[in-house]
């Protein structure tokens, strides 16, 4: 596949075929030369935890199985995911930036600038998927960069060169868009109703580069769905106007209260040094 | 509606002890600056208190860019919230939609402001003596002076509030569930600078014909901070974020805050000025510019910054 700059690249996860191998883990972290955490083992197999500085991508598993006896055929399967940064078209994470770290690139992809994040972490806690987080070795904010360097070069991103299921595929955006709902129509005829894009379109954050197909509502894989999808400056008029009724209501309030006190009480007949020229009324 | 199905919270920001001396320090510099220019406004009288105010701004200044500075993970980087750095896009960074970045604008041009008028009220109160300074005070004197000081007390007022307004921005629970922060932190500042200055006031002989009117204006900052505290926790219930803002320990921490309003409120007419027979200004011995009862106040400014900022995260 060429890669061309200034087109728009992104991925399409379809995760009725991930089987929850976690090489896109592992490719990642060896492309990107992200440090291995220790495995920690719970009740599941999911033994990575959530994206962060370390773990650029994240395969998911949702236990959707019942905990009592059903019927033969009757039963849900677990449910996969491998999860990674949206690279949002209306990002939450570039709208709060305020260093200018956080930037589109020539693919259309958002990519955080390591040299010119200065750690103020308003990303962290604005992006609605929990992708970012500070590098404790580097003090900065990190995430997947979509191979940024990879896609430079000419090649794929490593997650999608490495999954053997082709459950992340990598590519053109429009292009994916339409494999994608190619793949829904295949799977609505074959009578997996359940299965839906997320992000495909521009319902969420702007529509998303990196979308998914998903087997259940975005809730059960713990992510917002169109109608709670919001940018962190949805306050910002409110907070400004609140801000500045106050404070006319305090400046007003705070004249007449001095000047309340000169009407009850004379002045005192000492007049201080240095008073400016032409102040006080 | 729930609060999980309305928002979608991930991460916080780990915004904490910095932020909060930081946001405590920048209601007390902005509400001292305006508060100051509004007596140096009002009344002749009222000058020496308003130098008061103009120096109390100068310090509580100073610590706001450290305390933020230290906070970044990279502090060597602090100048990054003004230039851009990335390649083939060199510039100043102002981005008006982010309060961050509207923030950092206003605190360094604040800061010019507070220091001007500190060193202008040196030079008046003659602790500064050079024939040069004396003429560059002199260019203060009249319309010009004026306005300068109107400019930085707007200023100021923005520094005290905009904090509000930056975690009602960061996509955290009970931050972005509300549009009262801003006012809040505003109605605060000004109340702890109220009883800050206040209680200075009455402690410089010059001064203490204005700490009735400091004492007055106080209890009306704070009877705004109450309406405002009102309106935070009716915008938290529909979204039910109330338990999380109230709950234990922060309960306590609201507790303190109230106690510290309430330290405030106490008492109409404290601090009146009365007249003794030979005409010199006597000024009654108040509980309201108690120093306790100040501390209680500044502490309950504080605690209220806890009780919002830890709450959330």
């Amino acid at each position: 596949m060429e890669i061309t700059p200034g087109q728009a690249y992104g991925f399409f996860t379809d995760t009725s075929v991930c089987i929850g191998c976690k090489a896109c883990e592992v490719a990642c972290k060896e492309w990107n030369q992200l440090p291995g955490n220790e495995p920690a083992f719970g009740d599941g197999f999911d033994n990575t935890g959530s994206l962060d500085a370390q773990n650029w991508r994240h395969v998911k598993f949702i236990d959707n199985v019942p905990d009592q006896p059903v019927a033969v055929g009757q039963g849900k399967a677990w449910l996969m995911m491998s999860d990674v940064c949206k690279h949002c078209q209306h990002a939450s994470c570039m709208d709060v930036c305020p260093t200018g770290a956080i930037i589109k690139t020539e693919f259309d992809t958002v990519f955080i600038q390591p040299d010119v994040c200065n750690g103020c972490r308003d990303c962290i806690a604005a992006c609605p998927y929990g992708v970012i987080e500070m590098d404790a070795n580097t003090k900065v904010a990190q995430k997947c960069t979509l191979c940024y360097d990879r896609l430079q070069g000419g090649m794929e991103p490593a997650c999608a060169k490495a999954c053997p299921t082709q459950s992340i595929q990598f590519g053109p955006l429009q292009e994916l868009r339409e494999a994608a709902q190619q793949r829904v129509d295949v799977l609505h005829s074959q009578g997996v109703t359940e299965a839906r894009l997320y992000g495909a379109d521009d319902s969420v954050y702007g529509g998303l580069n990196a979308f998914f197909l998903l087997m259940d509502e975005p809730e059960a894989y713990q992510l917002p769905n169109a109608a709670n999808a919001k940018l962190p400056s949805r306050n910002n008029e409110r907070g400004y106007l609140a801000t500045l009724i106050t404070g006319v209501v305090a400046v007003l309030g705070g004249l007449i209260a001095l000047r309340r006190r000169r009407e009850g009480s004379p002045e005192p007949a000492e007049v201080p040094e240095g008073v400016p020229e032409g102040q006080g009324v | 509606m729930s609060l999980a199905d309305a928002e979608h919270f991930v991460r916080d920001p780990e915004w904490t002890w910095y932020i909060l001396f930081y946001f405590f320090l920048a209601g007390l510099s902005g509400g001292s600056y305006a508060i100051a220019t509004l007596l140096r406004l009002s009344n002749h009288a009222d000058e020496p208190a308003a130098r008061i105010g103009y120096y109390l701004a100068f310090p509580t200044m100073l610590g706001c860019p450290i305390l933020l500075t230290l906070d970044l993970g990279q502090p060597l980087r602090f100048w990054h919230m003004l230039v851009n750095t990335t390649p083939d896009d060199m510039g100043l960074n102002f981005k008006y939609w982010s309060p961050m970045s509207v923030g950092a604008w206003a605190l360094v041009a604040f800061s010019v402001f507070v220091t001007v008028s500190f060193f202008e009220v040196l030079v008046r109160d003659r602790k500064i003596r050079l024939s040069i300074t004396d003429r560059l005070v002199r260019v203060l004197d009249g319309v010009l002076g004026k306005l300068w000081n109107i400019v930085g007390a707007i200023l100021g007022l923005f520094i005290a509030g905009y904090t509000g307004v930056l975690l009602a921005v960061s996509n955290q629970p009970v931050w972005s569930d509300t549009w009262a922060l801003g006012g809040l932190f505003l109605a605060s500042g000004l109340s702890g600078s109220a009883a800050l200055l206040a209680w200075l006031a009455h402690h410089r002989r010059d001064a203490q014909y204005s700490a009735a009117g400091l004492a007055r204006s106080e209890r009306l900052f704070q009877v705004l901070e109450l309406a405002l505290i009102a309106v935070f926790v009716v915008t938290l219930i529909p979204l039910g974020a109330v338990d999380q803002a109230f709950g234990f320990p922060w309960v306590l921490l609201w507790a303190v805050a109230l106690i510290g309003l309430a330290a405030g409120l106490r008492g109409p007419g404290v601090g009146r000025p009365s007249v003794s027979p030979d005409g010199t200004i006597a000024v009654r011995a108040a509980r309201a510019v108690a120093a306790p009862s100040v501390g209680l106040v500044l502490l309950g400014v504080l605690a209220l910054r806890a009780a919002v900022i830890f709450s959330a995260q």
